[in-house]
C-alpha cells in the first residue's frame, strides 16, 4: 500500500525531555551497535507525542540511533500504526473490520463513524476533534466487534453504545474502555463456565481497563511526564551484559519521579475508585483543549513542549539530545572532535546547532573525570610523513572506507597503528563510527606491527596482488 | 470437561491477583530454579515426552525445536525470542495470558532461554496491544525487583535479561523471520529459509523464535511432568490448548480446554451453542483465517485437534481460533474480507504474493456481487493455487487457502449468486 509523508509538514521536531530520557533507556535493551532496534519504539513515541509522525521526528530519530534517513521512512512508511498525517486532536478511532468483527456488526460501526465523524477515513471531523479509519484484525476477537480509540480497546460494541461513546468523547469525557455490554475481559457472558472458584476477590476491572482507568491516559497525548520510566535490567538485578551495556551508554537506572496526576491515579487505584480518576482525566483533557487551541496552528502540529511559552526548558531539552546523541566517545575528544559534533546539529535551524555545540562540551567536562571509559587519544598527524601514506588497505579489516576514516583521524602510517596501546586502542574504537570492535577483531596492530617492519601478512600479499581492492 | 485442577492459564480471565504474588500464590515461580538444576538434557527430553506442538498455528514440536540449538556457543549469544505479534483474524489468546497471567510466560522465558542456551530474551509484542504492553512490562519489572530474572536469576545462577520489544500493526510480523528483521529495525520483510534462526537468526546469531502460549505453558508442564501434559488429547495432539470462539455463538470466550474436545462440547459447554441452534450453522473456520473453512455440518462431530481438522476435513486447528458463522451470514462476503486482510498485509517481497493478493481479492469482489462467469470460479482457484507454494513465506498460502476452503465448500452458493445475478439481467 502507497504511503507517503504528509504534504504540510511542521519546522522542527524534539522530544521533550523526559521523553528524550525514555528513548536513551529504551536503545539500552539492544546490544551495541544494534541501536537500531529501538526504531519501532522511538517513532511511536513520537507520534505519541505529537499526534502522527512528522517528517523532522523521523530525520530526528534518525540521527539518533545512527540510521540513514531513508531506513527510518521506510520503517515509518511500512508499518501501519504510524499516522503519516495529521488526526483529529481529541482522538483518532479505528475500528476492527476483519472477518470476526465484521460479521458481529463492524460495518453498522463504520457507518456510525461516516456520519458522526467524516464521510472518509482519516478525515478530520468538521470540528478538528475526530478521525477514523477501518483497521485490520485488532486480537479482541472473542469482544467483537470492537474499536480502539487512543490507547484503549472498547470491546461489545453496539452502534447506539458506540455513537454515544463519539459523542462523549467530543463532549471532553472519556468512557470506560473495555467491554460495554458488561462482560469483564474475554469470558462467556453468561457467566463462568471455568475457573469458577477464581472469581472471588476481583478488582473493579481487567487488567487493560484498569490500567486505563488509573492511568487516565486514553486519548492523552504522551508529554513524557507521567509514564513509568523503569529499566530494571540495568537496576539491582542487572547481569553484567546488561550493566556493562548500560554504563557504556552513560545510562543511569534514575527513574523519574511520576507525575502528581499518575501518583493521585494509582492512590486511588487501591480504591478502585474510578469515578474520581475519571474527574481528574477530564480536567487534565480540559487542560489539555485549552493548550492546543493557544496553538495557531490549530491542528496540533507542535509538540506541547515546543508551543512557544518555555524556550528555556526546550533549549534544555535539546541540549540533553546532543549529549545522547554522542554518549560517552565523542566527548574525550578535542576541539577537532567538538567541532564535529557541531556539524551534526541537532535540528535544522542554527540555533539548535549552536546548542548541541554546547551541549557536547558539557558532557566533554563530566566524561574527563573517568578517561578509562573512553581511552586515550594515540598521536596523530596532521598530513602524511613526506607526503606519501602506507596503503592502509593492507591491513585486513581495513577497507577503502576505513582507510579514509583513518586518515581523517590522522594515522597514515603502519607504525603508528602499531604503537597503539590497549588505552589507545579503546580511544580509536570508540571514534570509529559504525566499525566498532573491528580493531582488536582483526588485531590491526599485530597486522600494522608485521607491515611496519616491512614484512608480509597473508592478506596483504593478496592486496599486493590486486586480488582484493 | 477438562477440570480446573488441570488448567495451566489460572487467570485467564484476570479476576484474581495478577500480581507476582498472586501468581506465586497460583503456584507459579515455585522453586523454579529446581527445574534448572535438572539441566538443559532433560528440559528438552521432557518437552519432547510432553508432546507439545507449537501453539502459533504450524504445530512444530516445541522440544525438538529448541533441540536444533547448538550446544556450545561458538562465540555468539543465542537468544530466545517470543512471538507476541498475535494479528491472526480470529486469534486473541495471548492477550489473555500476557495481561493476565503474566508471569506463566515470563518464568517459560528463563526456563525455555536456559534449555536453548540463551541468556538473553526478546518478546515481541504487537503494536496495538497497548495496555497488554504495559502490564506484562510491570510484570518483568515486579520479575526483575524480585531477583527472579536479571543475575542469578530465580537462584539458578543462570544470568537472564529479558526485554520486551514491540511491533507496529503489520500482520507479516507474525512470521518467524519477519519478526527477526523488524526486531532488527526494518520492515517486516521475511527471509529465506535456510539459514534456519536456530543457525543464523537475530543479530545473526543462533535464535528459537516460539509463540506466547507454547512458552507459557512450559513450566507447568515440567512440573507436573511431561506425561501429565500428554494424557489430554488424541496420540500426537497433547494438551491442553486455548480456544479462542467469536462470531455467532451465543457467548462468545477465550476458554482452555483439552485438546481434541469435539466442537459441539466446546461450543455447549462454554459458549452457550449456536446462536439461533445447531441448525442454523453456516460455516466454520476452526483455526484462524489462514484455514480453509469448513461446512456446519461436517463440523458438529469434529475433534478439534491438529491431525483430525487437516486430515479429516482438509483444514487445520491453526491457533485455534474459531471463527462460526451462522446462516444469515453472507459467507463469499466473509471470505472476500480475509482476502483484503491478505491484500493489506501482504508485505509486498515476492511478485505471485504482492500481486495475487489484489488480484484474488477483485475477483473475490466480483464474486460477491455476482458480477462473473462460472468459469471464472475455476480461474480463481487455479491462481490460488500459483501463489501457494510459490513465496518466500506461508502468508501467499494462506491468503490463498480460504478461498479454496470457499470453493471447495460453498461452489454450490458462488454459483447461485451468478446465477441470480444473470436472471435479474434478463428479467430486465
Amino acid at each position: 500500500m502507497l504511503r507517503r509523508l504528509y504534504h504540510d509538514q511542521p519546522e522542527s521536531f524534539a522530544f521533550t525531555e523526559a521523553n528524550q530520557k525514555w528513548a536513551e533507556g529504551q536503545i539500552t535493551k539492544y546490544p551495541e551497535g544494534r541501536q537500531a532496534s529501538a526504531v519501532i519504539p522511538l517513532l511511536w513515541r513520537a507520534q505519541e507525542q505529537e499526534g502522527w509522525v512528522t517528517r523532522p521526528a523521523i530525520e530526528h530519530i534518525a540521527k539518533m540511533l545512527g540510521m540513514a534517513d531513508i531506513r527510518v521512512m521506510e520503517v515509518a512508511s511500512f508499518y501501519f500504526m504510524f499516522q503519516l498525517q495529521p488526526v483529529g486532536s481529541v482522538a483518532h478511532i479505528q475500528v476492527c473490520g476483519t472477518t470476526s468483527c465484521m460479521i458481529c456488526g463492524a460495518e453498522d460501526l463504520m457507518a456510525v463513524c461516516k456520519e458522526k465523524i467524516a464521510a472518509k477515513p482519516h478525515e478530520i471531523s468538521e470540528d478538528g476533534k475526530l478521525s477514523w479509519e477501518e483497521v485490520e484484525c485488532l486480537g479482541s476477537c472473542a469482544n467483537a466487534p470492537m474499536a480502539q480509540i487512543g490507547k484503549d480497546y472498547y470491546e461489545d460494541l453496539t452502534a447506539e453504545r458506540f455513537g454515544e461513546i463519539i459523542e462523549e468523547l467530543r463532549a471532553g469525557k472519556v468512557p470506560v474502555p473495555g467491554p460495554q455490554n458488561g462482560r469483564y475481559a474475554a469470558e462467556p457472558l453468561s457467566g463462568l463456565t471455568s475457573l469458577t472458584e477464581h472469581e472471588s476477590g476481583k478488582t473493579k476491572y481487567n487488567a487493560s481497563v484498569q490500567l486505563a482507568t488509573d492511568l487516565g491516559d486514553t486519548v492523552k497525548r504522551i508529554d513524557g511526564t507521567e509514564v513509568p520510566l523503569l529499566t530494571p535490567w540495568a537496576g539491582k538485578n542487572a547481569t553484567p551484559t546488561s550493566r556493562a551495556r548500560a554504563d557504556a551508554a552513560g545510562w543511569e537506572n534514575t527513574e523519574v519521579s511520576a507525575s502528581p496526576a499518575k501518583k493521585k491515579a494509582a492512590a486511588k487505584a487501591a480504591e478502585a475508585d474510578h469515578e474520581k480518576v475519571d474527574g481528574a482525566g477530564d480536567a487534565e483533557r480540559a487542560a489539555d483543549a485549552g493548550k492546543s487551541s493557544d496553538d495557531t496552528k490549530g491542528q496540533a502540529t507542535a509538540p506541547a513542549g515546543a508551543a512557544g511559552a518555555d524556550a528555556s526548558a526546550r533549549d534544555g531539552g535539546k541540549a540533553s539530545e546532543a549529549k545522547g546523541d554522542k554518549p560517552g566517545p565523542k566527548a574525550g575528544g578535542d576541539a577537532d572532535t567538538a567541532g564535529r559534533a557541531s556539524e551534526q546539529p541537532v535540528d535544522a535551524d542554527t540555533e539548535a546547532a549552536k546548542d548541541g555545540a554546547a551541549g557536547a562540551s558539557g558532557p566533554k567536562g563530566a566524561k574527563d573525570e573517568v578517561p578509562a571509559a573512553v581511552g586515550e587519544k594515540p598521536g596523530t598527524l596532521a598530513s602524511p610523513r613526506g607526503g606519501k601514506a602506507d596503503n592502509l588497505k593492507a591491513i585486513k579489516g581495513v577497507g577503502p572506507k576505513l582507510e579514509e576514516l583513518l586518515h581523517s583521524m590522522g594515522f597514515y602510517h603502519f607504525d603508528q597503528i602499531a604503537r597503539w596501546t590497549e588505552a589507545e586502542v579503546d580511544w580509536v574504537d570508540d571514534n570509529l563510527e559504525g566499525f566498532r570492535g573491528r580493531v582488536r577483531r582483526d588485531d590491526w596492530v599485530g597486522q600494522a606491527k608485521t607491515l611496519a617492519s616491512g614484512g608480509e601478512t597473508e592478506f596483504s600479499g593478496r592486496v599486493k596482488k590486486g586480488d582484493v581492492y | 470437561m477438562l477440570q480446573d485442577s488441570d488448567r495451566i492459564f489460572t487467570n485467564i480471565y484476570g479476576m484474581h491477583e495478577r500480581t507476582l504474588k498472586g501468581a506465586q500464590a497460583r503456584g507459579h515461580w515455585d522453586n523454579t530454579a529446581d527445574l534448572i538444576k535438572k539441566g538443559r538434557d532433560w528440559i528438552i527430553e521432557e518437552m519432547k515426552a510432553s508432546g507439545l506442538r507449537g501453539r502459533g498455528g504450524a504445530g512444530f514440536p516445541t522440544g525438538l525445536k529448541w533441540s536444533f540449538m547448538p550446544k556450545e556457543s561458538d562465540g555468539r549469544p543465542a537468544y530466545l525470542v517470543v512471538n507476541a505479534d498475535e494479528s491472526e483474524p480470529g486469534t486473541c489468546k495471548d492477550r489473555e495470558i500476557m495481561r493476565h497471567d503474566p508471569h506463566t510466560l515470563i518464568e517459560g522465558c528463563l526456563i525455555a532461554s536456559f534449555a536453548m542456551n540463551a541468556h538473553t530474551c526478546y518478546i515481541y509484542i504487537r503494536g496495538e496491544y497497548i495496555r497488554e504492553r504495559e502490564a506484562l512490562q510491570a510484570a518483568i519489572d515486579e520479575a526483575y525487583d524480585a531477583g527472579l530474572v536479571g543475575k542469578n536469576a530465580a537462584g539458578s545462577g543462570w544470568d537472564f535479561d529479558i526485554f520486551l520489544a514491540h511491533g507496529a500493526g503489520a500482520y507479516i510480523c507474525g512470521e518467524e523471520t519477519a519478526l527477526l528483521e523488524s526486531l532488527e529495525g526494518k520492515k517486516g520483510m521475511p527471509r529465506m529459509k535456510p539459514p534456519f534462526p536456530a543457525g543464523a537468526g537475530l543479530y545473526g546469531c543462533p535464535t528459537t523464535v516460539n509463540n506466547v502460549e507454547s512458552i507459557a505453558v512450559v513450566p507447568t508442564i515440567l512440573r507436573r511432568g511431561g506425561s501429565w501434559f500428554a494424557s489430554f488429547g488424541r496420540q500426537n495432539n497433547a494438551g491442553t490448548k486455548l480456544f479462542a470462539v467469536s462470531g455467532h455463538v451465543n457467548n462468545p470466550c477465550v476458554v482452555e480446554e483439552a485438546m481434541s474436545i469435539s466442537f459441539e462440547e466446546l461450543i455447549e459447554k462454554h459458549c452457550g451453542g449456536i446462536r439461533g441452534g445447531w441448525d442454523n450453522l453456516l460455516a466454520v473456520i476452526p483455526g484462524g483465517s489462514s484455514v480453509p473453512c469448513v461446512r456446519g455440518e461436517n463440523m458438529k462431530d469434529a475433534i478439534m485437534d491438529f491431525d483430525y481438522l487437516r486430515g479429516e476435513l482438509g483444514s487445520g486447528l491453526g491457533t485455534a481460533a474459531v471463527i462460526v458463522m451462522d446462516k444469515s451470514t453472507d459467507i463469499i462476503k466473509a471470505i472476500w474480507r480475509l482476502s483484503k486482510f491478505y491484500k493489506h498485509e501482504s508485505c509486498g517481497q515476492c511478485t505471485p504474493c504482492r500481486e495475487g493478493t489484489g488480484w484474488m481479492m477483485r475477483v473475490m469482489d466480483r464474486l460477491v456481487k455476482g458480477e462473473a462467469s462460472v468459469e471464472e470460479i475455476d480461474m480463481l482457484f487455479d491462481v490460488t493455487k500459483q501463489v501457494e507454494g510459490h513465496t518466500i513465506c506461508a502468508l501467499g498460502d494462506a491468503a490463498a487457502w480460504p478461498i479454496q476452503g470457499l470453493i471447495r465448500n460453498f461452489r454450490d452458493v458462488i454459483e447461485d449468486r451468478i446465477a441470480g445475478k444473470r436472471g435479474a439481467i434478463a428479467a430486465e
